[in-house]
């Protein structure tokens, strides 16, 4: 069973959190500093696998992590589930978003969270591994993104013209952050 | 209204959406909470409105504020209402906004019980797909019980999308509701066989959790999953299913032996790391759950290690982890293999990544030898220096000091390196593990008497150095050691070279800055001292200036706000003040106040309390008296709390008590300890004086410079140890080389050729000097280790669940129409709806008492299979045919099983049992039943179903009680034996019940024999082999099918000879009779040209082979032994020898065993079940020889009889008619040997045929001979 997926940046801002069991949000936060504290201080030429997160779980569940670029993914495992096979999970996961967003970034990540979590609904359900073929997710997510452009979407385009236009605020808007290596490399792995 | 809508969208367009909110909080990074707050204002207004695209909008906005932090559990009904849109758009962000923040508490989650179940039927497959998603994330058990029907539907559902997901939500609807576990198992396990492999992946998913938790329940789909693994491509599914092996092997070592070859070939195969690597862990359980005593398996062990050193290398850190990971679990049963790969973990001591580090270090935990015990620790000590943050350097300290005190100080060859290394422990800086350390020498000091004079000498320089420890604030952890180094000190003070320079030390001024409970510690001991200094010399120089001492320092301990520390030091205050009086009317009292202190204290083992048995006729639970009154225990207890208090304050301190009196009571106390049964005397005589050799001499008193306390000048001491030990090893050594030698000239070469090949073994190395550990206390009558690990809040116990019994009307999951009208039905409505239902049951009951009674028989059958139930139920671990436990919940519906035809049930068992017999076992069921033996099986549940009420009434059973009662005195393995052996063979009956139900009625089947007349006495075949003073063993020979045997590792080696040789398994069970240990037991024969010892490959025909374990005092174990025959028409003798070492505390002696193994013609014979058909056809051919024997003066009863031939000369009985049977059994190389038993009176007249006649002849000897003992 997986227990929660977390993403967060190189500086614990989440950026999606998803727990299988039930914890406060005061207690889903500090679980996200704590995990954070343990991930970011090590190296990336060091294992992905880390004991030792004592608000979650317990002696039988490991953290299972990848990096990448400003995001850790990182997801909370118990002894069920293969090691190796969740390392991979996350890369399917990874390459999905990016076939998704096309090149995802941060920045999409934290403007979609929404969209992220309908495309990790595909992926792992409940907590156990739903779908691990990346064509088949990404069909699924289209699919179910035509339907909600068959009824309009959420936002209208009048509305977003609309807000266009009350966020006068221009200089400061986000598109101006100089991103730099922001995009999320997705390296190619080695087929599972 | 139109107006409205367009308000309401007119207002929509300045609303923000979730990109404006996110843009908005970046944007407002300083006053990122006030902003936020606003913008919950702002949401809030929104929730309010009518329009739902509004709500959604809102909600949407929420979930991101969730992830940020924020409760907003508070919109719990907005996303309700979000989530009952007819809109997906909608319809998918209240969903997911529920799964992200409802729980079990959620109230509102029951509004959603039926928009819920309208979304699982709508037509289009994304709104179910939403629903089930976000379901799976909520579910609550109201939830579960009431659309588990419809989530069961939807694993039929036509599209694979939908099916996939209900299939995974049914675990979590199992969690929550485990009754819906029975009647959704057959679906979920037709699941596995789904055409779309994604179905097929998740129902495996499920499985493989649920068994995971109860593998047990699960073995009967052992053969599903096994076809699964040898035809799946799918890794995914690949590695759920080995993983799931893994859980499954250690209950059915069968399946083991049947996975090893596939698994191996997947290891040689598989180029995916994830697959190659659950493979090795799979081997590896099947390996662990063998039993070591077959041979064969070291090549599997070879390949995993070897596998798993390629892993260890790579580059890649994972699998470097996950490497180490696996040989963790190789260690636990296969030491040896793991050790030789020291050089490869000792090196990832060194990796840079931590968690590598850590997983190295818990290998070496089981690679520690007396050997390289110290080489070992040396090196960690080198790491801690070098460690940087404390995480690790406290891990590296805590394993140091688990590996040396493991399995009770096994390894250590000399405490006085371990007391130094202690020691260098303490100079850790900032370590939380002081009390660790504490206790390490506490444990030490007191169990190893001959180590105390050394012990106390570090104490009193670390006491003397104590500035050092104490001297940083970061330090803190670390003063605890001066706990362990005061009281060692002060107990054991009669070791102290200078007591006075010790006295002083614990009385400085600076000790008052240690934590209380240590300066009490302190402040007792000091008295202690005071009592030796006293002692050693009454009314010279020292004991004078230790009065002073005492005098004068004692009154700051006086004023310290520690009250523990105030009493204690007030008192002895008073003590030296008055014995300074006695000694100025020159009274001698140093005897007395030695007196104070005498007396030693035994360790006691942590669990003892908890091991004292209630004794009888004891109710913890009752009360004494009668209870108190509540209202009057709430007045009394505050002014209970003053009147205590008070006097304390107006206590005067310095009570005078009267010189006389004190005497008085002292002569009391003293007459009272030497009355006193309990009370421990001291008795000097029995402490070892430890002399002082030249180790302690040129320890260095540590001089550490003050501002850097670390370092040390010179050679850590530690290693100094290291070294002497080398040196006395060395000695040792050649010592022995000589003493080998002269046995060797003596014995003229031989066997000693071997013993010298191998460098020095574990047993050569002998400890320093005798150390005498005393072990921990227990109470007499202990009882034995119960597992009280278990947790009982796991929600998988609901889940131990039997899947293989057919289904009772009463388990139906509540179907949708009968669950929409009770949705909102009050509290008393429910109670009658219950009551209608159990009005109902009755009817249902007479009904089904008319079909029983048309159904005697099978009643009869299923019942005796209930028995059986039972019995497997109190003997867990035997159980080894899987898929027929009892279980928990059964009361209700005993009555609907006991109607239902349990023929599935037995079908299904024997199926599995079938399925794993074609696996080449040589290791039947009874494999595990010595090891259980231990467990004895506990009678009484026995009784208890023979007075069950739905028993037969005509059945005798007081007789059946009385009967299990007596044989409880019997040896409890026999009776195992037995049970076990009768199971089998009742199993195997009912396959011929099964086949000749269509045909003769008449006569009465064999599996039905003994359950209608009266039970069988226990029955043993295990002879004496051999005995003497230190071991017994005795023997039995396991009758094993030739199929069994073509074992795939072995088929190689015996196939070649298979025709005309056969083998025996014999099985010995080596009890340890004496106080000592015994260990290095190896068991040889003196090959004949018939028959011969298998031994491994390798080893020359005389070797010997080692028993496979050793044995502790009382213990007893069984091992197996396979022998190769030519004939068999034959019985023969074999001569043999057992040798061994016995180990006591301070010697070691090697004792030998000659004994004579006595095959009999029986020892041939397998129990074969024959169908009657087969067996007339056998009997026409005219191919079998005649012989007859008549038996006289049997006055046993024929069932009895037949079981006795049945057991002790493995026949099956084919078919009985009233007192006359036809009974089968074949010989290992395939003669069939047919018996007709026929009774009259006290005769017992036996026909028998057989295609050798030689053979039958002596089998009818053995049959005679057998019945001539009783």
């Amino acid at each position: 069973m997986i227990k929660s997926i977390l993403i967060f940046n190189n500086h614990g801002k989440p950026r999606l959190i998803r727990f299988y069991q039930y914890f406060a949000e005061d207690m889903q936060q500090q679980i996200i500093r704590e995990i954070f504290h343990l991930v970011s201080k090590r190296d990336d030429n060091v294992c992905n696998f880390l004991e030792g997160g004592s608000l979650i779980g317990g002696s039988d569940y490991k953290l299972i992590y990848r990096h990448y670029a400003t995001l850790y993914f990182v997801f909370c495992v118990d002894s069920s589930e293969s090691e190796l096979g969740i390392l991979d999970l996350i890369q399917v996961f990874v390459e999905t978003l990016d076939k998704c967003f096309e090149n995802v970034c941060e920045l999409d990540l934290i403007f979609h969270m929404d969209k992220v979590h309908y495309i990790l609904q595909e992926v792992v359900m409940g907590g156990m591994v739903l779908e691990t073929n990346m064509n088949d997710i990404v069909a699924q997510v289209e699919l179910q993104n035509r339907m909600e452009k068959s009824e309009g979407g959420l936002s209208a385009a009048p509305a977003r013209a609309v807000s266009a236009v009350k966020n006068m605020n221009l200089p400061e808007m986000p598109r101006n952050i100089n991103i730099g290596d922001i995009n999320i490399k997705v390296p190619s792995l080695s087929p599972f | 209204m139109a107006l409205k809508i367009v308000k309401g969208s007119i207002d929509r367009m300045f609303d923000k959406n979730l990109q404006d909110l996110v843009r908005g909080i970046r944007n407002h990074k300083e006053e990122e909470a006030k902003y936020i707050s606003t913008c919950i204002d702002e949401i809030k207004q929104e929730l309010k409105q009518d329009n739902i695209a509004v709500k959604a909008n809102a909600v949407c906005k929420l979930t991101y504020l969730q992830m940020l932090g924020y409760d907003v559990s508070w919109a719990a009904f907005n996303i309700v209402e979000v989530m009952s849109s007819s809109k997906f758009t909608y319809k998918r962000i209240g969903y997911l906004a529920a799964s992200q923040c409802f729980h079990e508490s959620t109230d509102v989650i029951m509004l959603t019980t039926n928009q819920i179940r309208k979304d699982l039927s709508s037509p289009n497959q994304y709104d179910t797909g939403v629903a089930l998603t976000g379901l799976s994330c909520f579910v609550t058990p109201d939830l579960a019980r009431d659309l588990a029907n419809d989530i069961m539907t939807l694993m039929s559902h036509t599209k694979p999308y939908i099916r996939k997901k209900a299939v995974l939500i049914m675990y979590k609807v199992f969690l929550k509701y485990p009754e819906s576990l029975r009647p959704a198992f057959p679906r979920l396990k037709e699941k596995l066989e789904d055409p779309d492999p994604g179905v097929q992946s998740a129902a495996v998913n499920v499985i493989c959790e649920l068994a995971r938790r109860n593998p047990k329940n699960y073995l009967s789909l052992a053969p599903l999953f096994f076809k699964l693994m040898t035809s799946s491509t799918n890794n995914w599914v690949l590695i759920k299913i080995i993983k799931l092996f893994g859980a499954l092997t250690p209950l059915e070592p069968r399946l083991g032996k049947k996975l090893i070859e596939p698994l191996t070939n997947l290891i040689h195969s598989t180029s995916a790391m994830s697959l190659l690597y659950e493979c090795v862990n799979t081997v590896i359980a099947v390996l662990i759950s063998l039993s070591s005593g077959m041979p064969n398996h070291s090549a599997s062990i070879q390949l995993c290690v070897q596998k798993l050193r390629i892993l260890i290398e790579d580059s890649d850190q994972n699998l470097k982890y996950l490497g180490l990971l696996a040989m963790s679990k190789i260690l636990k049963t296969h030491p040896k293999s793991v050790q030789s790969h020291k050089d490869l973990i000792l090196q990832c001591l060194d990796d840079k990544d931590e968690s590598i580090r850590l997983r190295a270090l818990d290998l070496l935990y089981g690679m520690v030898s007396k050997k390289n015990l110290m080489e070992i620790v040396k090196k960690l000590m080198l790491h801690v220096d070098k460690a940087e943050g404390t995480t690790y350097r406290d891990e590296l300290l805590t394993k140091i000091i688990d590996i040396c005190s493991q399995s009770n100080y096994q390894y250590i060859t000399n405490f006085e390196w371990y007391i130094s290394i202690l020691v260098e422990l303490t100079r850790l800086e900032g370590t939380r593990h002081g009390h660790l350390i504490a206790s390490q020498m506490l444990d030490v000091a007191i169990r190893v008497k001959a180590i105390r004079g050394f012990a106390v000498a570090q104490m009193a320089t670390l006491l003397d150095n104590a500035h050092l420890l104490t001297g940083n604030v970061q330090r803190k952890g670390i003063c605890e050691v001066l706990y362990a180094a005061a009281w060692i000190c002060g107990e054991f003070s009669e070791h102290l070279e200078n007591p006075m320079q010790t006295l002083e030390a614990m009385l400085r001024p600076k000790v008052a800055t240690l934590p209380g409970h240590i300066q009490a510690v302190y402040v007792q001991n000091a008295a202690k001292l005071f009592a030796t200094v006293l002692k050693s010399g009454e009314g010279s120089a020292d004991s004078t200036a230790a009065q002073e001492m005492m005098i004068e320092r004692l009154p700051l301990f006086v004023q310290s706000a520690n009250l523990e520390v105030q009493e204690r030091a007030s008192c002895i205050l008073q003590l030296v003040k008055y014995i300074q009086k006695l000694q100025q009317k020159d009274v001698e009292i140093a005897e007395e106040v030695i007196a104070l202190f005498a007396g030693e204290l035994n360790p006691v083992a942590p669990k003892a309390q908890k091991k004292v048995p209630v004794p009888e006729g004891l109710d913890l639970d009752a009360w004494i008296n009668e209870p108190p009154s509540e209202s009057e225990s709430e007045d009394e207890q505050p002014r209970a709390i003053f009147s205590k208090e008070e006097p304390k304050y107006s206590r005067p301190r310095h009570t005078e008590v009267d010189e006389k009196e004190l005497a008085k009571r002292r002569e009391v106390r003293k007459q009272e300890q030497a009355s006193n049964p309990f009370y421990i005397k001291s008795s000097p005589s029995s402490q070892k004086v430890y002399q002082e050799g030249s180790g302690v001499e040129h320890i260095p008193v540590v001089q550490i410079d003050l501002t850097v306390p670390l370092k040390v000048p010179g050679l850590p001491m530690s290693d100094q140890y290291v070294k002497l030990e080398e040196e006395r090893r060395q000695k040792d050594r050649a010592d022995k080389k000589k003493e080998k030698k002269k046995r060797k000239e003596k014995r003229g070469g031989g066997r000693g050729k071997k013993h010298d090949s191998c460098p020095e073994s574990e047993e050569d190395i002998t400890p320093a000097h005798m150390v005498d550990i005393v072990t921990e206390e227990m109470p007499e009558n202990a009882l034995p280790s119960d597992d009280d690990d278990k947790d009982p809040n796991d929600p998988h116990k609901a889940l131990d669940i039997d899947l293989d019994k057919p289904l009772a009307d009463s388990e139906k999951l509540p179907v949708r129409s009968h669950r929409a009208a009770e949705v909102l039905k009050s509290p008393t409505e429910d109670v009658e709806a219950e009551r209608t239902v159990v009005s109902q049951e009755p009817k249902k009951k007479s009904s089904k008492e008319k079909k029983e009674k048309k159904k005697d028989k099978d009643r009869k059958k299923s019942k005796e299979e209930k028995k059986k139930k039972k019995h497997k139920h109190e003997d867990k671990g035997e159980d080894l045919l899987g898929g027929q436990e009892d279980e928990p919940v059964v009361q209700s519906e005993e009555t609907s099983v006991v109607a239902a035809p349990p023929t599935s049930t037995t079908s299904e068992v024997s199926d599995l049992d079938f399925w794993l017999s074609n696996a080449p076992v040589p290791s039947n069921a009874q494999e595990a039943a010595p090891v259980a033996a231990a467990a004895a099986a506990d009678p009484v549940p026995e009784a208890a179903s023979g007075a069950a009420p739905d028993s037969e009434p005509e059945e005798p059973k007081d007789t059946e009680a009385e009967e299990t009662k007596s044989s409880k005195h019997k040896k409890k393995k026999q009776k195992k034996e037995k049970e076990e052996k009768e199971k089998k063979k009742k199993k195997k009956h009912h396959h011929h019940h099964r086949h000749s139900d269509a045909g003769g009625e008449e006569s009465v089947q064999n599996g039905t024999v003994e359950e209608e007349e009266e039970p069988l006495p226990p029955m043993s075949n295990y002879c004496l082999l051999a005995e003497n003073s230190y071991i017994k063993m005795v023997f039995d020979f396991l009758s094993l099918s030739l199929k069994m045997l073509e074992d795939a590792d072995q088929v190689n080696d015996i196939q070649g000879n298979l025709q005309d040789g056969s083998q025996v398994v014999v099985s010995v069970i080596f009890e340890n009779k004496c106080e000592s240990f015994l260990k290095s037991m190896e068991f040889n024969v003196l090959d004949s040209l018939n028959s011969k010892l298998q031994r491994p490959e390798g080893s020359g025909a005389h070797d010997a082979l080692s028993v496979p374990f050793q044995l502790p005092p009382g213990v007893s174990n069984e091992a197996r032994f396979v022998f190769t025959m030519q004939s068999i028409v034959m019985p023969q003798k074999l001569k043999g020898t057992l040798t061994f070492i016995v180990k006591n505390e301070d010697s070691s002696t090697h004792e030998k065993l000659e004994f004579k193994l006595h095959f009999t013609c029986t020892s041939y014979l397998i129990t074969t079940p024959c169908y009657s058909d087969a067996f007339a056809k056998l009997l026409e051919s005219g191919d079998l020889k005649c012989s007859s024997v008549k038996l006289e003066g049997i006055s046993m009863p024929f069932h009895h009889l037949l079981a006795r031939i049945c057991f002790h000369h493995h026949f099956s009985v084919v078919e009985r008619i009233d007192s006359c049977a036809s009974m089968y059994s074949r010989s290992i190389q395939g003669h069939h040997v047919c018996l007709l038993v026929k009774t009259s009176e006290q005769t017992v007249s036996i026909d028998a045929k057989c295609d050798e006649p030689t053979l039958l002849g002596n089998v009818l000897d053995e049959i005679k001979q057998t019945f001539s003992q009783c």
